[in-house]
């Protein structure tokens, strides 16, 4: 009875909020709201503006704009089969490479391997990576990546030229010079986000596995990695995603030329470098093709990053369902 | 986006204390001269100040139209129907000229390639695919081209070079003008052999990282970077080397309409230089205050007087003698 009578002449520590905690507590919810349906409104009217000056463009050329192979700016001929091919296949390539060294780098990093002042050296210069500006890599990729895998290209191009992957030799600028830089562009995203995801995975579970019996690499495979799966591949999508729009570089690097080919060493083309190099001097008649184009590469980065989510909240689902 | 904001920056008016703002924009190619003009001028003259944005021919004739700038450049001048939607009427003026080399980087770096009027055409057209091909070999019975495949390196970009080229090329070729015309981009021939670059400074390092690379970029930027520039075969059935002589040798054929409009696509004379071109800065006839027409028409005379000075040293051509007449009198219409 004292006790409760003392705690209510004191100094209130806790009571029924005021209305200033109550103005506080909306104005900051508004506040939050707002920023959050501000994102939604941004995409929608950058869809809707692009949508808008590319409305002529998908008058006139309709779907036949995505399966053409020509782009003729003095005939108004207009297709980017080309380009949508170019864009995927490179970042595919760049995912396949990126994901590889980047996943591989997250295990190296977080699984005790080395020791943490050494691992915080590694993770800071691959961080550095990021910070690399665009027409930097682009250079470097003229000056030393093609001259360096010329050689290797010329050799598989002469021994094994009856795949189609090798099929062509390399001028210069190419697929596989433009993949690999881009590989080397993407690999800090991929590296960074797996190792959030994989130290998100309570040490126990690791210790767990050992006391089971497991090796090291039994604990890595088989329980660390399916267990951070879903931190993974989220790493791989924003990837994929940064591969999709990565213009500089590639304008640079891929060749820049409308080739529809498997061979790993032609020149090919994306659409970010299409955009990129085609939009400062572009007439009347040319703005609303590139829109046109700038919608398709929007809609092909929304789906890939629309069909990673649903992948990832599927994969969650079924991981906690225990199957 | 970017433009918009920048052509709001352009339309604040000066007052009248402060230094007049001029802004201009256009041609990439003249832009290493005229940034060296203007930094120039606007020392001299205090009460000035002049910007330039290198965002392409295009683009500053679309500026020019708009009346988002005070004045504009173009390697491709102005169409007539384009000059027809200037309000204000247009001066078309002639400040400084060009040549196009075709570099190429060959295996011992051999000097003097040699092209004949019909084989280069064809190398373009993806015709001549061999370094070693006869009729490149035939041309050079002091070389030893090596079995190497060509690979032709062009502009991905937009651009007033290749509108040069391509016009040339047409002029010389029925299987060109038949073929992909003369234009600021045009469908180059589908091969592996054929990659794009951005800018004159990708093409050149494409160039000079390909064994077995040809292309063509400005003559101001093949002396800076130092790449080999093959000799052409002109009209008169010479083989020239690129430089200040022979492309003012080029210039000086040309004849000079009313509207300070001409292409030498073919040039006459001996020791012409098959590619070389003018390119232009466009003002209004009628500008909004006197001072900015007055502050225009100095910086046209110190670009015909100084300025054509500087211009040999930064890989220009100078205008010939009877064109710098012609553009003065010209400059008198900017009011």
């Amino acid at each position: 009875m004292n006790v409760f009578e003392e705690a209510a002449t004191g100094e209130e520590i806790s009571g029924p909020p005021s209305q200033a905690d109550y103005l506080l507590d909306r104005s900051f919810r508004g506040l939050a709201t707002v920023c959050a349906w501000f994102i939604i409104i941004v995409v929608g009217l950058l869809l809707w503006e692009i949508g808008a000056k590319a409305v002529p463009a998908i008058g006139e050329y309709h779907l036949g704009f995505l399966t053409g192979t020509t782009w003729d700016v003095n005939k108004h001929t207009f297709g980017i089969l080309p380009e949508i091919w170019g864009t995927l296949y490179s970042s595919i390539l760049a995912l396949a490479i990126g994901g590889f060294f980047g996943v591989s780098m997250a295990i190296f990093l977080t699984q005790d391997f080395l020791p943490a002042r050494i691992a915080l050296v590694f993770r800071t210069i691959v961080d550095l990576l990021a910070a690399i500006p665009s027409v930097v890599y682009g250079f470097w990729g003229i000056f030393v990546v093609v001259p360096f895998i010329r050689p290797i290209a010329d050799w598989l191009n002469a021994e094994l030229g009856w795949l189609p992957f090798f099929g062509t030799t390399l001028s210069g600028p190419g697929m596989l010079p433009a993949a690999l830089v881009l590989a080397i562009m993407i690999l800090p995203t991929i590296a960074a986000v797996s190792q959030d995801a994989l130290r998100q995975v309570p040490y126990r579970i690791k210790e767990a596995a050992f006391g089971l019996g497991a090796t090291r690499w039994e604990a890595i495979l088989k329980v660390m990695l399916p267990t951070a799966s879903t931190g993974i591949f989220g790493a791989l999508v924003l990837g994929f995603g940064r591969a999709l729009g990565e213009t500089m570089a590639l304008a640079m690097l891929v060749g820049n030329s409308n080739q529809l080919s498997l061979s790993l060493f032609s020149p090919g083309n994306t659409l970010a470098a299409l955009l990129a190099l085609n939009f400062p001097e572009a007439g009347e008649r040319e703005v609303p093709v590139l829109m046109y184009a700038a919608l398709v590469l929007l809609l092909i980065t929304l789906a890939v990053n629309m069909i990673g989510t649903a992948i990832m909240t599927l994969t969650s689902t079924q991981m906690r369902a225990g199957k | 986006m970017l433009g918009v904001v920048l052509n709001v920056v352009g339309l604040v008016p000066a007052s009248a204390e402060e230094k007049l703002r001029l802004t201009g924009s256009g041609a990439s190619f003249p832009f290493p001269l005229y940034s060296a003009w203007f930094k120039n001028f606007s020392r001299e003259h205090k009460n000035a100040n002049i910007d330039y944005q290198a965002k392409g021919s295009g683009a500053g004739v679309l500026d020019f139209i708009n009346h988002t700038v005070d004045f504009a450049a173009s390697d491709a001048a102005m169409k007539p129907e384009e000059i027809a939607k200037v309000q204000g009427g247009a001066v078309l003026l002639p400040m400084t000229a060009g040549e196009i080399v075709i570099a190429y980087n060959l295996p011992g770096n051999p000097k003097e390639l040699k092209l004949p009027r019909d084989v280069y055409p064809d190398i373009f057209l993806g015709k001549i695919t061999k370094w070693n091909d006869a009729r490149i070999q035939n041309a050079n019975p002091g070389l030893k081209l090596p079995d190497m495949p060509v690979t032709v390196v062009r502009r991905a970009d937009s651009s007033g070079t290749t509108f040069v080229l391509t016009s040339h090329l047409s002029a010389i070729s029925p299987n060109w003008k038949n073929g992909p015309g003369a234009g600021t981009t045009v469908n180059w021939p589908s091969s592996d052999k054929f990659v794009a670059a951005p800018k004159n400074d990708g093409v050149t390092a494409t160039i000079k990282q390909t064994p077995g690379a040809i292309g063509y970029i400005e003559y101001a930027y093949a002396m800076g970077a130092k790449v080999a520039m093959a000799d052409l075969q002109n009209k008169a059935g010479q083989f020239v080397r690129p430089s200040a002589e022979s492309g003012a040798a080029a210039l000086a054929s040309a004849q000079l309409p009313e509207n300070l409009i001409a292409w030498v696509l073919d040039p006459e004379g001996e020791q012409s230089y098959p590619i070389a071109t003018f390119t232009w800065m466009l003002f209004y006839q009628q500008n909004a205050a006197p001072e900015k027409a007055k502050i225009l028409r100095e910086m046209v005379e110190y670009g015909l007087t100084e300025g054509q000075k500087l211009s040999v040293k930064m890989g220009y051509i100078p205008l010939p003698e009877n064109v710098v007449s012609a553009v003065r009198a010209a400059a008198k219409k900017i009011q």
